[in-house]
């Protein structure tokens, strides 16, 4: 008789833990310029290849070479590096003001910035993004005031949203922002849903659904592809992949998928792999997938491969659990200082002016603060009423609600 | 008017509320082309074509989740789950999302949903095509809940429901929808053509969401009940020959207390009756408001009278359903205490 060998279960491991040595040598990254740029009318089937690699514009001498290249002027370029630095700024301040106690709670971008600065650029006024809680580049290339986003993460009485949500869930239909949940996975679906609605109307409009690595997880991750697939509906189904879920690896949620990007394949839809920190090549991408969405050629996949400097949130320590200098050995470097020396190197930026700008940028994010801070923070100056709890559950309050906001008092 | 089995009544609500209005669409399981395992639908993709009325994947959450953009949108979907029992996998996007979506950006989007969802027992379904979870969804603020009892009112308020500005969980009980069931499964049930509610406008209207409807008036003793319990009660009170006087609660979420109050202070006594099981169901909360608002003018301890607390069993169904032999023993217990 043959002895049967017992099971074991596989857990997956990150390369190195805390006191190792910071190891990418498993991301594989290809040459700046060297993926192929398809029509938009690709069949799915005949670009499978773009999930597994990764698209790129800039190379390390600051250039943009390649297929994906030559889509944006000096101005936009300047325009996209200002937003940012601001998003930067902005996440630097209010990183303080949460450890000052002016707030409760903060979650920062560094590293991530391209992604929805660039992101959003590729969309039209009256498109809906269905954000996470990491994509205020997408407020910030918009224009929305960051007085208002300060307004929101103090909870003072000046507050959009009335004290009612967590520091940074902002929501403004104006600026196509669709509001934060604050639960994971759940507004991709809603996306997914949002696109179909424009389609049925026989609209223009196009959605983008937001997720990162660990949501894709998620069961409504896998709702989104199917409804998305089903219906062909004009959706850019975005997934952030910054390497971590709080503390756990992007291994624990891609299990044995080659990317996040190759999910698509399954439900043929095609799937595109993008330097997240590559303000160009994310631009290029998305507007890619834009032109099918509006072209009524259906959904696209797009992974954007980047790297959470920060922590998780102001609740997080990533020391815990990843090497301290991790950051610094990222391959695919820092995404402000990368289209920085990219415009240097166009003869439209330097040194000089860069650091003008971030003196300018502080400032403007500084007055904003000032203004935001006169109209209070979480735990001092004005706050939203206690009245505020009771209204908005409803169009029209109901008799049960109303009397237990006058047994509170209000 | 038109003589309408229940379920004509809600195919009804919607061909009236498509017609109306481009915004509204019908979605679900099998609702497209087949018009739905209940036929609530049938006629509707045909008649608005297929964008206005289509076929599922079979995935609740994406079904509510799609429902919710569209809503976000501008649109007016109106869902169906199949079944009742298999609204769980949805419940995030109902609890977490659609209740909470006007709340939490400060009204700058709504949710204005309708999730109709067949309920109860009575059809030998066994404990997954037989469930009564409305209690799931009183407890989430934001959510409206609604059962009708009759095809009058289903039409009056699905079409109010599809109106609403907020989401509403439309609750069909599937043993009424061929007839007002009252609980005797030992004789056929009686079809809604020969019943005064199922008389029912071809046209428009609109049930108020959040009133409640006295079925019989009596004296000695108010029942609440609501869905197929309003026929059982009935059944129950003419069987035992004491005066009751039934409520059909309708809306259970806003909940017309005014009318509950009023009637336990004329009779003094009470009785609860609902197909789901006891436990935290909503008949504590109709118990608890009546002790809060009518404590000095009760006879007797308030009684309740639901489906045990055990999973809806298969075989044994007439055993777990609360009949009028049940409601009616709750009557005489209550005019005794």
């Amino acid at each position: 008789m043959t002895e049967v060998p017992h099971l074991s279960l596989h857990v997956p491991e990150p390369a190195v833990r805390p006191g190792g040595e910071p190891d990418f040598s498993n991301v594989k990254i290809a040459k700046a310029g060297s993926v192929p740029r398809p029509p938009v009318d690709a069949a799915p089937e005949d670009i499978r290849d773009l999930a597994y690699s990764i698209i790129r514009v800039l190379n390390r001498d600051g250039e943009a070479v390649g297929p994906w290249a030559g889509l944006l002027s000096d101005e936009e370029l300047l325009t996209g590096l200002r937003n940012m630095m601001k998003l930067r700024a902005f996440d630097a301040r209010m990183l303080m003001a949460q450890r000052q106690g002016k707030t409760s709670f903060y979650m920062q971008h560094l590293g991530e910035e391209a992604v929805s600065s660039a992101f959003r650029k590729a969309l039209d006024k009256g498109d809906m993004n269905f954000p996470t809680y990491r994509q205020a580049g997408l407020l910030i290339a918009d224009d929305y005031p960051m007085v208002e986003m300060m307004n929101q993460i103090y909870s003072n009485e000046a507050d959009p949203l009335r004290g009612r949500q967590l520091p940074i869930m902002y929501s403004s239909k104006a600026h196509g922002f669709f509001t934060i949940s604050g639960n994971l996975a759940t507004q991709y679906v809603q996306a997914v849903g949002w696109a179909m609605a424009s389609a049925i109307k026989k609209d223009t409009k196009i959605a983008a659904a937001w997720i990162g690595d660990g949501s894709t997880a998620e069961s409504d991750f896998h709702s989104a592809l199917v409804f998305a697939s089903t219906y062909k509906a004009p959706v850019i189904l975005n997934i952030v992949n910054n390497q971590w879920a709080i503390s756990t690896f992007q291994g624990i949620a891609r299990g044995g998928s080659g990317t996040f990007a190759a999910r698509g394949l399954g439900f043929g839809i095609p799937a595109l792999r993008v330097d997240g920190n590559d303000y160009l090549a994310v631009y290029a991408v998305a507007k890619w997938a834009a032109e099918r969405a509006r072209r009524n050629l259906g959904p696209t996949l797009i992974e954007y491969v980047t790297y959470r400097v920060g922590a998780h949130s102001t609740s997080d320590d990533p020391s815990a659990y990843r090497p301290k200098t991790e950051s610094e050995a990222w391959p695919l470097g820092d995404p402000v200082l990368r289209l920085k020396k990219h415009l240097i190197v166009r003869g439209v930026w330097s040194e000089e002016r860069h650091t003008q700008a971030e003196a300018e940028i502080l400032d403007e994010v500084i007055q904003a603060q000032k203004q935001a801070e006169s109209h209070g923070t979480l735990h001092a100056g004005g706050k939203p009423s206690v009245r505020d709890i009771f209204e908005g559950v409803y169009a029209e309050m109901p008799a049960h609600i109303r009397r237990q906001r006058q047994k509170a008092g209000y | 008017m038109a003589r309408m089995t229940m379920i004509e009544a809600v195919r009804s609500a919607m061909d009236v509320s498509m017609g109306r209005d481009d915004d509204v669409v019908v979605f679900g399981e099998d609702v497209g082309y087949f018009g739905g395992v209940f036929r609530a639908t049938q006629g509707l993709q045909a008649k608005y074509g297929k964008t206005r009325c289509f076929d599922a994947p079979i995935n609740e959450s994406g079904i509510l989740g799609t429902a919710i953009g569209m809503a976000a949108y501008g649109l007016k979907p109106c869902v169906e789950i199949q079944f009742a029992d298999y609204m769980y996998p949805a419940y995030d996007q109902i609890t977490q999302e659609a209740a909470r979506i006007r709340y939490r950006s400060n009204g700058d989007f709504t949710c204005p949903i309708v999730v109709r969802m067949p309920t109860g027992g009575g059809i030998f379904g066994g404990q997954t095509h037989s469930q009564s979870p409305e209690a799931l969804f009183t407890h989430v603020c934001g959510l409206k809940v609604v059962v009708p009892s009759n095809p009058y009112d289903a039409k009056g308020l699905l079409i109010a429901a599809i109106e609403d500005p907020d989401p509403v969980m439309f609750l069909e009980p599937k043993r009424l929808y061929n007839g007002p069931f009252d609980g005797h499964h030992e004789r056929p049930v009686t079809p809604w053509s020969k019943h005064d509610l199922g008389e029912v406008p071809e046209g428009h209207y609109t049930i108020p969401i959040g009133k409640a409807e006295i079925r019989r008036s009596g004296s000695a003793v108010t029942v609440v009940a609501y869905g197929t319990m309003v026929h059982v009660a009935l059944a129950a009170a003419e069987e035992t020959g004491i005066d009751a006087e039934v409520i059909d609660l309708r809306s259970l979420l806003p909940l017309d207390l005014d009318t509950i109050v009023q009637s336990v202070k004329k009779t003094g006594r009470c009785v609860v009756v609902h197909e789901a099981t006891l436990t935290s169901g909503f008949g504590a909360e109709v118990v608890s408001l009546v002790q809060e608002h009518c404590f000095y003018s009760l006879e007797a301890p308030v009684v309740r009278v639901t489906g045990w607390d055990t999973p809806y069993p298969h075989a044994q169904e007439w055993d777990y359903f609360p009949g009028p032999a049940r409601v009616g023993r709750a009557l005489k217990e209550v005019m005794e205490g």
